[in-house]
């Protein structure tokens, strides 16, 4: 909530200097966990999450912010990553490898996934692509829930629990650290090393949003029959933009198994790719900050909500009369009627200088 | 400026055989021959759905073509992606300008180098462009979606002129402009082909491509029905009833 307050004051508060502001972005990313631990070890474990749904939003924001092409079943890049990480570091085959193979070879199956939807979505564009790769994202999550027979591969609808933890030069994550007589919270442990992930990513996006590819993307997006016109191999630039995005997915999917301990179907809904694509398009699609903002608020919305929407109900009403979740969804579309209405563009749009309505991004 | 006769002694740099074109059942295109040499401006008219653009497009590799030869300087490269196309010297400026609204004038021009890595090339060329286009130069920095019509078909041609073409495809330049702004466009096509190009031009604008255009075909349900100099098909009774508006009456009465 801290982070989330300090940037919610739209852009007029923007205009900050940036030698100021980038140091207070600093700051807050690293002191953000110790004032959520003051608030309780929740907390923190919603900012944990919060900075893997920012992985997730970065990387689905290259293929719809940048690329222009509308991914409805992104999360199912997120499940191969998580799958990869259960499989290979659990007891349910009794394999258990260490992160920084199993990380990269997550990312990797992410990415040929992202190939295998690409290559046979290359001619589609807008509805038809968003109907496509909805498609996938439930064929994925449908082959996790359905491998348990008759080889069981991904022991169903159960899960596969157990997940060894993130372990990094023999420090496990998931235990608290004794340093010098101070507890150090397992939590906090992960929050930094996903700041590092986030951080990484960041650097990684900036420097290929402002490269030949990105500029290729930014083509594609604008007028695809133009980007052809001068010269960019259309089809290896989709593939790329694909491939990518979904490495991204891939990471924080296996951050995300390695975290929880426990990977199910479940977790891989529909409704979490609507999530992470609301998240780019609150924030403001093709502009990191905006992605950013829109992953850490829409990954603390329900949180604030459990916490204060069933204490306020019953003081006022003396019964729950709505549920956190049902309330989260009524909020959520309020709010992207409202952004739809007030900002078109997000909150921090992609370019104020871009007066036109975009012709595509409905 | 080259002659007439110099032009013609000169083996095509683009020769067009036999060309068909399939949108799903439909043949736009029915088997057409054109050829363009350097330095040539020879446009390519007819009334709307006769085939023109998709003739553009197929030439620049946008569109696939299902028959036909596509010879450039003697190569056949009709299975070549247009990507490759454009490597060769082929770029096609395409109807409705086709430029990147989101992106800053300077970014669109610098995407028309997309393909080149001569950052000294690069940039003595983007002074040229500066020099045919004093417009562009003025805005470099402005969201090319922004600009008003004119100045965005400058761009596009700015943006295509980048990427160093032997031929430059040109679909409907004087679209949607006003007549000031077409005959300032249509300056700058001829400087371009002055300087060595062959621009093929597609135009609805018949009266216009005819008076610049060294040689012109008209096309009619996806064949090329007419062709000759573009003063012979100024000239041509025909061609001024069907498409320069005049003696419909007469016509119509015969």
């Amino acid at each position: 909530m801290t982070t989330t307050s300090s940037t919610l004051p739209l852009p007029a508060s923007f205009a900050l200097d940036r030698r100021i502001q980038r140091p207070l972005v600093i700051l807050l990313a690293l002191a953000a966990p110790l004032v959520a631990l003051a608030m309780g070890k929740s907390w923190v474990r919603v900012l944990d999450f919060a900075l893997l749904y920012v992985l997730l939003a970065i990387g689905l924001n290259l293929v719809v912010g940048f690329a222009g092409l509308l991914d409805l079943g992104y999360i199912a890049f997120y499940a191969v990553g998580a799958y990869t990480w259960a499989f290979l570091a659990s007891p349910h085959f009794g394999i258990h490898l260490p992160f920084w193979i199993v990380l990269p070879l997550g990312a990797a199956f992410a990415a040929l996934a992202g190939i295998a939807l690409g290559f046979p979505t290359l001619r589609l564009r807008g509805d038809y692509l968003a109907i496509v790769t909805l498609g996938f994202g439930e064929i994925i999550r449908i082959f996790m829930n359905n491998l348990n027979q008759p080889i069981n591969i991904t022991n169903g609808p159960q899960g596969i629990d157990s997940i060894d933890p993130l372990t990094i030069a023999g420090l496990d994550l998931s235990r608290d650290l004794d340093l010098f007589g101070f507890q150090i919270s397992s939590l906090l442990l992960y929050y930094y090393a996903f700041l590092a992930c986030v951080v990484f990513a960041i650097i990684l996006v900036r420097r290929l949003q402002i490269s030949r590819i990105g500029r290729a993307w930014a083509a594609i997006r604008d007028d695809e029959l133009a980007a052809k016109a001068i010269g960019i191999d259309t089809r290896m630039m989709k593939l790329l933009a694909f491939a990518l995005g979904a490495t991204f997915g891939g990471v924080s999917g296996g951050l995300f198994a390695a975290f929880q301990g426990f990977v199910s179907p479940e977790s891989f809904s529909l409704m979490e790719s609507i999530v992470v694509l609301t998240m780019i398009v609150l924030g403001g699609m093709g502009n990191l900050a905006g992605v950013v903002v829109g992953a850490i608020m829409l990954t603390a919305l329900p949180e604030l909500l459990r916490h204060f929407a069933v204490p306020m109900q019953m003081a006022l009403f003396g019964k729950t009369l709505l549920d956190p979740e049902v309330l989260r969804m009524l909020l959520l579309s309020l709010a992207m009627i409202v952004m739809m209405l007030v900002r078109p563009a997000g909150l921090l749009p992609a370019r104020t200088r871009y007066a036109h309505r975009d012709r595509r991004n409905a | 400026m080259p002659t007439e006769n110099s032009v013609s002694n000169q083996s095509p740099i683009l020769e067009v055989r036999g060309l068909k074109v399939a949108y799903g059942g439909i043949q736009a295109v029915k088997g057409i021959d054109l050829t363009l040499r350097k330095g040539e401006l020879v446009s390519l008219i007819g009334a709307n759905g006769a085939g023109k653009t998709t003739t553009l497009n197929t030439l620049a590799g946008v569109v696939p073509h299902n028959g036909g030869d596509i010879l450039y300087a003697g190569q056949e490269i009709g299975k070549l992606p247009s990507h490759l196309r454009l490597r060769k010297g082929l770029a096609l400026v395409p109807e409705g300008r086709g430029i990147f609204t989101r992106l800053t004038v300077a970014e669109n021009l610098q995407t028309g180098a997309y393909t080149r890595r001569d950052t000294d090339g690069i940039a003595a060329d983007m002074e040229k462009v500066f020099a045919l286009l004093p417009r562009v130069k003025e805005r470099l920095n402005q969201v090319a979606g922004t600009l008003s019509g004119g100045e965005q078909q400058m761009v596009a041609i700015g943006r295509a002129l980048l990427s160093r073409p032997q031929v430059l495809l040109l679909d409907e330049p004087s679209m949607g402009l006003a007549p000031l702004v077409v005959e300032k466009i249509f300056e700058v096509i001829h400087s371009i082909t002055r300087e060595g190009m062959g621009v093929l031009l597609v135009e609805q604008n018949a009266n216009l491509a005819l008076e610049v255009s060294e040689r012109a075909y008209v096309m009619e349900g996806g064949r090329v029905t007419l062709e000759g100099t573009g003063k012979a098909l100024l000239d041509d009774p025909k061609v001024r009833s069907a498409y320069l508006g005049e003696d419909i009456e007469e016509l119509a009465a015969a």
